[in-house]
């Protein structure tokens, strides 16, 4: 025993001295964290928009002073012409052009429909879709103040909208989960495969192997220390993201907590599988970035929706172990959810991890070569 | 007459179709140095791997420090000690925690460990250096560490592979005479090499050629049987005539 309790000592020594690992495992999530918090956002704030106006009454001045009062876009200026709004856009200043039709009051007051023509500059189509649907929002809020309660007698559908769970539509409330996801991927995962093929790397395997030490005791003495380091992780991350972002936790902290520790497990035995493949630091990195980070960012849902990939992807999407993990974080998190509705998706990563084990276990050469 | 540390009979091991170690069988004695000689490829690394517990022969018997290789790999490893050309120190770590980290392996208690460290210490001359890291030590300092590390729970014999690859003569000759020092003491030492002036100083060498141990027996009787002026040319000879690279 005495052993085995060097060996882990050893390991968190090395972690401790090799500043490049330390900065990796808790500069990474606090950097990433604070990344997506404040500047990679999906929220509009202050889209720049110019206005045509052709009819200058008060209806049309009161829709533009609406606009800009709200925090989501700012008014430029006007403009006479249509040929500036081309010229304007390949300047790239403005975000957004509202084009009033003459004659607009008068012909509100008449019962017809007077025209607003929203153009937007789609070379950045989130943000232009983004902001096309902001505006219009606020026009249609507008045009309800006006009607008042008749407007019940109006025909037509009406569309009551409500957004459950995330009200705001705060990116916050989403990235966070899928944060957590690629940062214990990373520190698992990454790490911990890294960390043993130096071992083998170095030459260090080969004695390690040749001591007493069974090899199941070094897979454990090299992977305990990075289950504790992702742990500490995860509460960074929460901590972070409750007083800082603000983000809701509805769930359970124990659940939460638990379903953190399956995903750990998952990305360690990742990192084992991979390190018994790779023969040096490099493969293992490649193999670990390619292999896990990036499907893990971009086909579990973390981004992209995956209801909108196309079906193959979304095939291969179920194969990610982050997919299932983010529905959990995201369920606990927001929706407070508890197992009974995420036993499928915990089912799923616990097989899934048993498997990752079973494979390492039999691919990790016992006997050298 | 006592137990041989070493008795393979007919080791075999096969790889698919490719037998890497052919049916070879030799005995090391106690105290003694042996060397293990071979081009890359003859087989020595696949010879050693199975000597040392971690390759399962496909076929013939092994003992090492009396325990056999197929049923008590456990106990042999406790038994044996092992450097490898890479000398296997952690260099993030210090010299005294390298010590205790591989002592601590061995099993070696709390007392023990601090005692056999101060020990190890003051006869490498390196007091004043425990606490540096290894990586900042000349490359024959790191050897003779290594080498003592890998001797720290006085096992019966020890396995080198390739000692001395990559440094220079001095050094090599200092680590030779540490090797007579502890062979002197009743260590069995194991080396393989590919410089044929150290095979000289072993007791008795054995040259594998394609996986087959093709000549066996004291540096002066081989000389004089193949009628060389050195291993040198001893080896030479033999290696021409492999098959394989």
């Amino acid at each position: 025993m005495n052993s085995f309790k060097g060996f882990i000592i050893k390991e968190f020594r090395q972690i401790y001295r090799d500043k490049r690992t330390l900065i990796i495992l808790f500069g990474m999530p606090v950097i990433m964290m604070l990344l997506f918090g404040f500047a990679i956002r999906n929220e509009v704030e202050n889209a720049k928009i110019m206005v045509m106006d052709n009819s200058h009454d008060p209806i049309t001045r009161q829709i533009i002073s609406k606009i800009d009062a709200s925090r989501y876009f700012s008014v430029e200026g006007n403009i006479r012409r249509f040929e500036q709004i081309e010229e304007l856009f390949q300047q790239g200043e403005i975000d957004e052009v509202l084009i009033f039709e003459s004659d607009f009051a008068r012909k509100l007051q008449r019962g017809e429909q007077p025209a607003i023509k929203v153009i937007t500059d789609a070379s950045n189509p989130n943000l232009a879709q983004l902001i096309q649907q902001y505006s219009s929002a606020i026009i249609l809020d507008y045009q309800q103040s006006l009607a008042g309660p008749s407007a019940f007698q109006q025909k037509g559908i009406a569309v009551n909208v409500n957004m459950l769970f995330n009200p705001q539509l705060r990116s916050a409330n989403l990235f966070v989960p899928g944060l957590i996801a690629v940062i214990l991927m990373l520190v698992s995962a990454l790490m911990t495969s890294i960390s043993i093929t130096r071992e083998k790397e170095m030459g260090n395997m080969e004695v390690l192997l040749v001591s007493p030490l069974k090899p199941v005791q070094i897979i454990i003495g090299k992977v305990l220390p990075y289950l504790v380091l992702a742990f500490i992780n995860v509460l960074t991350i929460l901590a972070l993201a409750q007083w800082v972002f603000d983000v809701p936790f509805r769930g359970s902290y124990g659940l939460f907590l638990a379903e953190s520790l399956l995903f750990i497990f998952t990305a360690l035995a990742l990192g084992v599988l991979i390190s018994t493949k790779a023969n040096d630091q490099q493969t293992a990195m490649m193999v670990a970035l390619a292999g896990l980070l990036l499907p893990t960012v971009l086909l579990s849902g973390f981004i992209f929706p995956i209801s909108s990939m196309p079906q193959i992807l979304q095939w291969i999407s179920n194969l990610i172990p982050a997919r299932w993990f983010l529905v959990i974080v995201r369920s606990i998190m927001l929706k407070d959810a508890g197992l009974f509705f995420l036993w499928k998706e915990t089912l799923i990563l616990a097989v899934m991890t048993a498997g990752f084990i079973a494979l390492s276990v039999k691919s990790f050469k016992v006997r050298l070569e | 007459m006592s137990e041989p540390m070493i008795a393979a009979g007919n080791l075999t091991r096969k790889f698919g179709d490719f037998t890497a170690v052919d049916h070879i069988s030799f005995e090391v004695k106690k105290g003694e140095i042996f060397g293990f000689l071979g081009a890359n490829g003859a087989g020595k690394t696949t010879a050693m791997r199975m000597l040392t517990g971690l390759l399962i022969p496909t076929g013939g018997e092994a003992t090492v420090a009396g325990f056999d290789v197929y049923s008590q790999a456990e106990q042999l490893k406790r038994h044996i000690g092992y450097m490898s050309q890479r000398f296997s120190l952690y260099e993030d770590l210090t010299v005294r925690e390298n010590i205790r980290l591989y002592g601590g392996i061995y099993g070696l208690t709390d007392e023990e460990l601090q005692s056999k460290s101060n020990q190890l210490l003051s006869m490498l001359v390196m007091e004043d250096f425990q606490h540096q890291r290894i990586s900042s030590l000349p490359l024959g300092w790191k050897q003779k560490l290594a080498f003592s590390v890998a001797l720290i729970h006085e096992p019966q014999i020890v396995f080198l592979d390739e000692p001395t690859g990559g440094v220079d003569p001095i050094t090599r000759r200092q680590f030779w005479e540490q090797i007579y020092k502890v062979a002197e003491e009743g260590t069995t030492v194991f080396v393989t090499t590919h410089y044929m002036d150290e095979a000289e100083y072993c007791d008795r060498v054995s040259i594998m050629v394609d996986g087959r141990i093709d000549a066996l027996g004291p540096p002066e009787g081989l000389k004089e049987r193949f009628k060389a002026e050195s291993i040198e040319e001893v080896f030479i000879e033999l290696a021409r005539g492999a098959e394989r690279e």
